[in-house]
C-alpha cells in the first residue's frame, strides 16, 4: 500500500492510498464529529456534519471527511469559520426533528446552535441510515430500511422479516442516536404481531 | 438484409435506397412528436393511410409517421413535400381535403396554413413561418424527412456516413482530438467540455470501459431530448457508437423514460435494425471494433436522471447519488469508467465528424459552440422545440422565433434549467445564449428548457412551486438537502401567503448557502439556485410580504 502524506489543521499525518479523510484523522486522533459514520459499515455521506475543507493545488472547497481519498499533499481544515456555520445549520436543522438526542445536544453546544430555530417537527429520527446500513450490511437481513423519497423519507421494518429476525437480534438498537428506531421497531412489532393473534384468534 | 462489411457496401447500400426514392414523389410528412401525440394526432395519420388506400395513391404517394418538427404550438402538423407546404392545427376532416388539393392538385389550403397573430400574414411554407425561418437547424431539421422506424430513411439522408469515417479512416486519438477540438460541452446541464470527459474515461486504469445515453430528460419543462431522440434515434445511436470507439468502449447503456413508451419503442426498433445492418453488435463495418447497447428504463424520479445515481439505477440499485469526488468517468457503473452525455450531445456527434471541429466551431460564441435546442413554454405565443446557434439573444428566441408574449402582457422574467435553474428579469433580454454568460448571470441555460413568465407571475409562487418539487424529488440521503429544502420551501410558503417575518430573507440565504457547500449531488448544491435569482432580481416581491 502507498504511503501518503497529508496535512490536518496543520499536523503531519501518514495515511495508505484508499483511506478517507476521516480515516486519517482518527489515525491521529484528530477528532471529526460524525453521525451517520460506523466503522463495520461502508461510508454513507447522508449527515454531512463530518464536513471539513480541503484544499488541493491552492483550490479549497468543503468535502465530507468520511468519503474524501486521502491525497498526497492534501490540506485539509476540521475547523474553520465555513465549516463551523454548516456544522452549526445541520445541527439546528435536525434538531427540529430530534430535540432530545443527548448527541445532537452535546454538539450544538459545541457549535453555538439553537435547538429552537426550526419549528418542530418530533419524528426522532434523523434518518442516518445506522440502522438500515447495519442490517443489510452486518447482518444481511434488511429487515429495516428507508421508505418514501425526500422529506417524506422515512425507516420502516418489514413486518414478514423483522418479526422472524428482530428478536433474537436487536443489535441496531445501540447503534441510534435518537431513540427513535426502538419505538419503529415496537410499532412494526405490535402491528405484525396483533395481526397475527387476531388471524389466530378467529382460527380458534 | 446482408450486413454490411465495408465503408464500400454501405456507400452501395445507400446508393441502392436512393435509386429507389424519386425526390419529386409527393410525401406527407405528419409529425408524431410527443405534443402532437398529444393532440390525437394517430387520427391524423390513420386518415392520410386510409385516403391513400381510397384514391389509391399508395404507389404515388408516401406517409412518413416522423418525429417532432418542433412547432408544438400548432400542431398537429402536417407538411407536404416536396414544396414543403406546412399545414397547422390539422384535423382528421382536413385530410381528403389535403390530398386531393394539395398532393395532387398542388394547391394550397388557404385555411389550413400559418397565420402570424402578430401581423396577420400567412406562410405557406415551412421556411416563411418565423418559428422556423429564424432557427438554425442542424439537428431538429432531420426529423421532418425521416420516418424513426426506417434505418433506410436515415441512410438515405447520409446516415451513418460519419461512423464509417469515424472507424474506418480515423483512429480513436483522431476522434478524440477533433471533439476536443469543437469545443463541444455537454448539453445536459453542466457544460463540462465532452472531449475533456471522453479522454478522462479512456486514459482512466481498467479494460471495461462504458458509454451511456442519458435520456432521462427529467428537467422541467426540457422536451428537446425525446424530440430529437424520438425523431431521430440513428443520430443518437450512431453518436454514442463514435464515442464508444474513441473512448475504447464495447458496453452502452441508454437511460430512458419509462413514461414515454412510444420513444422506447423507436429506440428498440432502431438498435435492432443497426444490428441486423452490422452497424452494432460484432465487427462493425468490418472495422473489427465491437460494441453493443442495452436499454435501461428510469424509475421514475427526478433525481435519478443525476449521473451517479443513474448509473447505481442501471446496476440495479435505488438511484441514490453518490459523492463525485472521483468521477464517474473513472469510476461508475460498477466501478468502471463509464461517460455519460445526454442525447443532444451524443446527437452532435456524428456532424462534427462529418463536417469537421473547425465548420463545427465557428457556429456560436467563444466559448459556447455549435447550435442548442430550446424548449420553449410558459407565457409565450410559440410553445415548441426550436434549434439556434449559440450567440442568439434571449429577446430573438422569445420574439422572432416564440412570437412573443400573448394577450398583449410585458414579459416579467425567463427561467432557465427548471427546478435547479434561474430567473433573469426582461432588462437581461439582450443577453446571448451562452453557458457562461448566462451562469453568471445567475441563470445557468440547464438542459435547455425556457420557461417565459410574464408580468402577471409572482416570482415567490414560482420558487414555492420548485421547492415543493424538489422536497418530493430529492432522494432524502443527505441533511443540507433533505432538510434544507424543507425549511426553505416552509419559509418561502409563508411569505407568498402573506406571513413571512423579518429576518426570513436573511434565514433563506443562510440554508442556501450551507445547501450549496454541504450537500451530496448537484441536486441539493443546486436547489436553492432558482431562489437566489429571485432574490437577486425580484426581492422587492419578498420584501413586500414581510411583516
Amino acid at each position: 500500500m502507498k504511503e501518503i502524506l497529508l496535512q490536518i489543521d496543520g499536523k503531519e499525518v501518514k495515511a495508505t492510498e484508499g483511506m478517507t479523510v476521516l480515516e486519517a484523522a482518527r489515525s491521529a486522533d484528530i477528532f471529526i464529529p460524525t453521525l451517520c459514520y460506523h466503522e463495520k459499515l461502508k461510508p454513507y455521506g447522508g449527515c454531512r456534519i463530518c464536513t471539513v475543507e480541503v484544499e488541493v493545488r491552492g483550490w479549497t472547497r468543503p468535502v465530507a471527511a468520511c468519503l474524501y481519498p486521502v491525497e498526497q499533499d492534501l490540506k485539509v481544515r476540521t475547523r474553520s469559520e465555513k465549516v463551523d456555520r454548516i456544522r452549526k445549520m445541520i445541527l439546528e436543522l435536525l434538531l427540529a426533528h430530534a430535540p432530545y438526542s443527548i448527541e445532537l445536544q452535546n454538539l450544538a453546544q459545541e457549535y453555538g446552535a439553537d435547538k429552537d430555530r426550526f419549528e418542530k417537527e418530533s419524528s426522532f429520527c434523523i434518518l442516518c441510515g445506522l440502522c438500515v446500513r447495519y442490517c443489510a450490511e452486518v447482518k444481511k437481513k434488511h429487515a429495516v430500511g428507508f421508505v418514501k423519497s425526500g422529506a417524506k423519507r422515512e425507516i420502516s421494518f418489514i413486518p414478514e422479516i423483522s418479526s422472524k429476525e428482530c428478536w433474537n437480534c436487536k443489535e441496531c438498537f445501540p447503534l441510534c442516536g435518537t431513540s427513535y428506531l426502538q419505538a419503529a421497531f415496537v410499532l412494526a412489532e405490535s402491528l405484525a404481531f396483533s395481526s397475527a393473534s387476531s388471524k389466530n384468534a378467529t382460527e380458534k | 438484409m446482408p450486413r454490411i462489411d465495408s465503408a464500400a457496401e454501405l456507400e452501395e447500400l445507400r446508393k441502392g435506397i436512393l435509386s429507389k426514392r424519386d425526390p419529386n414523389k409527393p410525401y406527407i410528412a405528419i409529425c408524431a412528436g410527443m405534443g402532437c401525440h398529444g393532440l390525437s394526432n394517430d387520427r391524423i395519420i390513420t386518415a392520410f393511410e386510409e385516403e391513400v388506400k381510397k384514391q389509391d395513391l399508395k404507389k404515388k404517394v408516401d406517409i412518413r409517421a416522423t418525429g417532432c418538427h418542433g412547432f408544438c404550438e400548432k400542431g398537429p402538423i402536417v407538411v407536404i413535400y416536396p414544396e414543403q407546404i406546412c399545414y397547422v392545427e390539422v384535423m382528421p376532416g382536413d385530410v381528403p381535403e389535403i390530398v386531393s388539393q394539395t398532393v395532387l392538385g398542388k394547391k394550397v389550403i388557404d385555411r389550413l396554413i400559418y397565420t402570424d397573430p402578430n401581423t396577420g400574414e400567412k406562410a405557406a411554407h415551412q421556411s416563411e413561418i418565423p418559428f422556423y425561418k429564424n432557427q438554425m437547424q442542424h439537428l431538429i431539421n432531420n426529423n421532418t424527412k425521416i420516418d424513426p422506424k426506417s434505418i433506410d430513411d436515415y441512410l438515405a439522408i447520409g446516415g451513418y456516413s460519419a461512423l464509417s469515417k469515424a472507424l474506418l479512416e480515423m483512429s480513436p486519438e483522431q476522434v478524440l482530438e477533433e471533439i476536443k477540438k469543437s469545443n463541444l460541452r455537454g448539453r445536459g446541464g453542466g457544460g463540462f467540455p465532452a472531449g475533456k470527459k471522453w479522454e478522462t474515461a479512456r486514459n482512466a486504469p481498467g479494460e471495461e470501459k462504458y458509454v451511456i445515453v442519458n435520456s432521462h430528460e427529467g428537467e422541467l419543462g426540457a422536451f428537446m431530448d425525446r424530440a430529437i431522440f424520438m425523431g431521430n434515434p440513428h443520430s443518437v445511436l450512431e453518436g454514442l457508437i463514435i464515442g464508444a470507439y474513441a473512448i475504447g468502449s464495447h458496453q452502452g447503456f441508454i437511460y430512458t423514460r419509462h413514461d414515454t413508451p412510444q420513444l422506447k419503442n423507436n429506440i428498440d426498433i432502431a438498435l435492432a435494425k443497426a444490428e441486423e445492418y452490422g452497424l452494432l453488435g460484432e465487427n462493425i463495418l468490418g472495422s473489427g471494433f465491437n460494441f453493443n447497447v442495452e436499454v435501461h428504463f428510469d424509475i421514475g424520479i427526478f433525481v435519478s436522471g443525476e449521473s451517479s445515481a443513474l448509473m447505481k439505477s442501471i446496476e440495479g440499485k435505488n438511484p441514490e447519488p453518490r459523492a463525485k469526488y472521483i468521477r464517474t468517468s473513472v469510476r461508475g457503473i460498477w466501478e468502471k469508467p463509464s461517460n455519460l452525455n445526454n442525447v443532444e450531445t451524443w446527437a452532435n456527434v456524428p456532424l462534427i465528424i462529418n463536417k469537421g471541429s473547425e465548420w463545427y466551431a465557428s457556429i456560436g460564441t467563444e466559448r459556447s459552440k455549435g447550435t442548442k435546442l430550446i424548449s420553449l413554454s410558459g407565457n409565450i405565443v410559440n410553445t415548441g422545440v426550436a434549434e439556434v446557434p449559440f450567440g442568439t439573444t434571449i429577446r430573438e428566441i422569445i420574439y422572432d422565433i416564440g412570437g412573443g408574449i400573448p394577450n398583449g402582457k410585458k414579459l416579467k422574467a425567463v427561467h432557465f434549467g427548471g427546478p435547479m435553474g434561474g430567473s433573469i428579469p426582461e432588462s437581461y433580454l439582450d443577453t446571448p445564449l451562452d453557458f457562461d454568460e448566462l451562469a453568471e448571470l445567475g441563470a445557468p441555460i440547464g438542459a435547455g428548457s425556457m420557461l417565459v413568465l410574464d408580468e402577471d407571475t409572482n416570482m415567490v409562487d414560482v420558487i414555492r412551486f420548485f421547492l415543493d418539487f424538489l422536497s418530493n424529488e430529492s432522494c432524502g440521503k443527505c441533511v443540507p438537502c433533505r432538510e434544507g429544502i424543507r425549511q426553505m420551501l416552509k419559509i418561502v410558503t409563508n411569505i407568498s401567503e402573506g406571513n413571512g417575518r423579518e429576518g426570513d430573507i436573511q434565514l433563506l440565504e443562510e440554508i442556501s448557502e450551507v445547501a450549496a457547500a454541504a450537500s451530496l449531488c448537484a441536486l441539493g448544491k443546486t436547489a436553492s439556485d432558482p431562489l437566489l435569482s429571485t432574490l437577486r432580481y425580484f426581492r422587492d416581491e419578498y420584501e413586500a410580504n414581510i411583516k
